[in-house]
């Protein structure tokens, strides 16, 4: 009998360290995420059922301890869960109205730290990223380079930068570039 | 680069989140069946490509991902004023004329011999 081919799940970015001292690349451990649209009725039932309040006003966050909740838009978040727990479950439990995608595999996250991880952002991506206009907690889906980014800033010298796992190698070279003029 | 005011962002972003829609405020007939080619013609193809100021369809694709309405001036770019689909034009009248006190081409053009 031929010997059958196991297909192994590959981590985008496996192991890959990068930056500079001032802003420092390490790609996030694997994480659970959806994609949630609801509207304003439903909110109050899929936050309980989520465990995290989601936020409505624009380029707000909510998070606990391992779970976050992004503002997209007006009727869209990212849910992201660090541990890996079951979203999809936890929002249908909610009873109400909402379409959620689980988009664990589609998304990979780079953690960008370090005195030097706005300007590192900067290099690709037009936001202002000033402690005044995108203080920690804010999140907002943007561009970097070419492709398309959510960015939430979790300290005042640290973001997680969310992109697809398709472009995450682009991503990452860019940043690496971005990190490198930061140094300077 | 042109920093654009998204309404449901509340916010100015710069114009590589965002990508035209094409015309605002085209209503499609709702007895679409019924109308001749050339009406349909009108409707569906048909547009003025106004030289100063046109209201157009807007979206913050790599943002809120929403649909707006902007009001631009053609020939100095300008937004004059954006604001969330479904509300009616506003009243341009209280907002100042750019396209005059913009250098531009045209403008130009008279006195460049």
């Amino acid at each position: 009998m031929a010997d059958q081919a196991i297909a192994t799940r590959k981590v985008p970015l496996a192991g890959l360290r990068g930056g500079s001292h001032a802003a420092v690349l390490t790609p996030a451990a694997p994480a659970a995420r959806i994609a949630l649209r609801a509207g304003k009725d439903a909110v109050p039932a899929l936050s309980a059922a989520l465990g995290v309040t989601l936020p409505t006003r624009p380029k707000t966050s909510a998070s606990t301890a391992k779970r976050h909740a992004l503002w997209l838009g007006p009727d869209e978040w990212l849910v992201i869960d660090e541990d890996g727990a079951e979203l999809m479950g936890a929002a249908a439990s909610s009873g109400a109205l909402h379409s959620a995608v689980d988009v664990s595999h589609r998304n990979m996250a780079i953690i960008v730290s370090g005195p030097g991880a706005e300007v590192a952002i900067n290099s690709g991506c037009p936001q202002d990223l000033s402690l005044g206009l995108f203080p920690v907690g804010a999140c907002s889906r943007t561009i970097f380079g070419k492709a398309e980014i959510v960015l939430l800033r979790t300290a005042e010298d640290t973001f997680r930068l969310e992109c697809w796992r398709s472009f995450a190698p682009f991503v990452f070279g860019l940043l690496s570039e971005g990190a490198e003029d930061a140094a300077h | 680069m042109l920093l654009i005011y998204c309404p449901y962002c509340e916010e100015e972003r710069s114009e590589l989140e965002f990508r035209n829609g094409g015309d605002a405020h085209i209503a499609r007939p709702t007895n679409i069946a019924e109308i001749s080619d050339e009406e349909f013609e009108a409707y569906f193809f048909l547009r003025d490509n106004p030289k100063g100021v046109i209201f157009e369809r807007w979206r913050h694709i790599h943002g809120c991902g929403r649909f707006f309405n902007a009001a631009r001036d053609t020939v100095s770019d300008r937004f004059l004023t954006t604001y969330k689909a479904g509300e009616p034009k506003p009243n341009l009248d209280a907002a100042p004329e750019t396209s005059a006190t913009v250098e531009t081409y045209e403008a130009l053009e008279g006195a460049a011999q």
